[in-house]
């Protein structure tokens, strides 16, 4: 009996711990040069260092979804159309959430067994007793990296799958490119498409970060610990993702 | 060595801390004299750690107090602690570099945390230390580039970096080969008494500490089985003492883990 309201109060007592990490790791926020300059070299680790993989899933999501799209659309004969549905479906939706599945599993886990790999080896500990916060010192510039980072990485991956697009829809199919260019030009939009998709990909990136340094935070200081943490990581963001994405969309569009 | 027995730095007195139900410590008291070497030394697993970190303000203890320098640790706030923490150098188990920067960012982390030192002055502070350990000309290397006692040496510059008045050592050569060990040893001392510091030293190697230490406490079950320098020690007339001074099986110190308070998991 016990064990079953235990099954119910544990997701909601760890979506409170890792809420008040985040206010722990956001009261301490003070603009500092330390503090810009590991922002910077993080942001460098998860987000420059991830742009090779964004830039290929791109290419080859943007190629895919207009091949469906054209046939699809041929059936209707209108697969002119094709940039106007590969425009509005990657910019609000695939772009962003493909990009932060990928800043989960590429980034994210790299973070999360990064941090659990100095509590293993007590570098954390190590910061306590220097009466340095470890929180601020570890945490936070790796946090503000992803919220940082992912949506560039998302402008990165939009920009490649439409490049994948023109290569499959001009280059393969044959498509006009005038009329492939001024769809995209006329009907999908800066601010509501792809700012929008933005937006939510800011909070994708904090979401994947936040979860990533709180697992390896709390990490056990063990091998297997390390693992679980990566793990939890991966898991835990992902389904996250993807219930934040509809909870915003509906709510913002 | 002024070691005045009337004046001790830290005072420890009827300390007791559980986890959970299980005692770790049971009404430990000490003194730490000013200036010397003290050693903690005890069976793996009975608390010796745990000590350092009821010192370091890390645990709280459960009852009784550490007073250091006059000032209760259990007592201190937040900022206290965070204050008192620049006058206490540790240098953990292994020890404890930042892996992700190189020796000289390892030494001055302290430094740029708690002082706004121009970048020259900074420079010379932190190569100095780097000097006095004998390793200077390793500043631009990572960690994982340096040997166990280099890297002991290195934990060991970052530990008295800040000029604090106490440093608390974990295992400082558990893992060492011999000569890195009279090495980090002989460091020890002379950072000690040269810095006029206090050390204390965790550990369970009864030959380094014989030949380092001014003064030892034998933690066992929980209590001090011992206390005294450590030349006298070895004779001593207590079983605890004399089993972990000599090294022998039989004894008071028990082969099996206590497990009275594990019996409900044998009923389900």
């Amino acid at each position: 009996m016990n064990t079953s309201i235990q099954n119910i109060t544990a997701p909601l007592v760890q979506a409170g711990r890792i809420g008040v990490f985040l206010m722990r790791m956001l009261a301490g926020l003070r603009l500092s040069a330390s503090l810009m300059r590991s922002t910077m070299q993080q942001s460098y680790l998860v987000g420059a260092r991830s742009l090779v993989i964004i830039m290929i899933c791109g290419f080859f999501v943007g190629m895919v979804l207009s091949l469906q799209a054209i046939n699809a659309l041929q059936q209707f004969g209108a697969s002119d159309q094709v940039s106007l549905l590969v425009g509005k479906s990657l910019f609000r939706e695939l772009g962003p959430v493909l990009t932060a599945l990928l800043f989960a599993g590429r980034a994210g886990t790299a973070v999360a067994a990064e941090i659990g790999l100095m509590r293993a080896t007590s570098q954390i500990d190590a910061m306590e007793l220097m009466a340095i916060d470890p929180i601020q010192r570890i945490a936070l510039p790796r946090f503000l990296a992803g919220v940082i980072s992912v949506p560039l990485l998302t402008a990165m991956f939009n920009a490649l799958a439409i490049m994948g697009s023109v290569v499959f829809s001009i280059g393969v199919m044959g498509l006009d490119p005038g009329i492939f260019w001024s769809k995209l030009q006329t009907s999908v939009y800066f601010g509501e498409d792809f700012m929008g998709g933005i937006y939510k990909s800011m909070v994708f990136g904090g979401l994947v970060s936040l979860i990533a340094v709180y697992f390896g935070y709390n990490a056990q200081p063990t091998g297997a610990g390390v693992g679980t943490a990566t793990t939890n990581t991966v898991v835990l963001s992902s389904v996250l993702i993807l219930i934040f994405d509809f909870i915003m969309t509906s709510f913002f569009a | 060595m002024a070691m005045n027995p009337n004046d001790p730095i830290i005072r420890v007195r009827n300390l007791v801390f559980r986890r959970g139900s299980r005692v770790i410590l049971d009404d430990v008291s000490m003194d730490i004299p000013r200036g010397g070497i003290v050693a903690i030394m005890g069976p793996s697993g009975v608390g010796k750690t745990t000590i350092l970190r009821l010192i370091s303000g890390q645990l709280k203890p459960d009852s009784g107090s550490v007073e250091v320098n006059g000032t209760m640790v259990s007592e201190m706030s937040e900022k206290a602690l965070h204050e008192f923490r620049k006058d206490v150098g540790v240098l953990l188990q292994n020890g404890a570099l930042f892996t992700d920067l190189t020796v000289f960012e390892n030494v001055a982390t302290p430094v740029r945390e708690h002082s706004n030192l121009p970048e020259p002055v900074l420079r010379r502070l932190v190569m100095a230390k780097l000097h006095s350990v004998g390793l200077g000309g390793t500043e631009d290397l990572m960690p994982h580039e340096l040997s166990g006692g280099m890297a002991r040496r290195v934990a060991l510059a970052r530990a008295v970096v800040l000029d604090p008045k106490i440093v608390l050592f974990d295992e400082p050569m558990a893992g060492l080969d011999p000569i890195a060990i009279s090495t980090v040893s002989r460091l020890m001392r002379e950072t000690n008494d040269s810095l006029g510091l206090t050390s204390i030293v965790v550990t369970h190697n009864v030959a380094q500490m014989k030949k380092l230490v001014d003064f030892c406490y034998i933690i066992a079950a929980g209590k001090i089985a011992g206390e005294g320098p450590p030349g006298d020690l070895g004779s001593s007339e207590d079983p605890a003492v004399d089993q972990f001074m000599n090294g022998k099986v039989d004894g008071p110190i028990p082969f099996h883990y206590d497990a009275s308070g594990k019996n409900w998991s044998l009923l389900g």
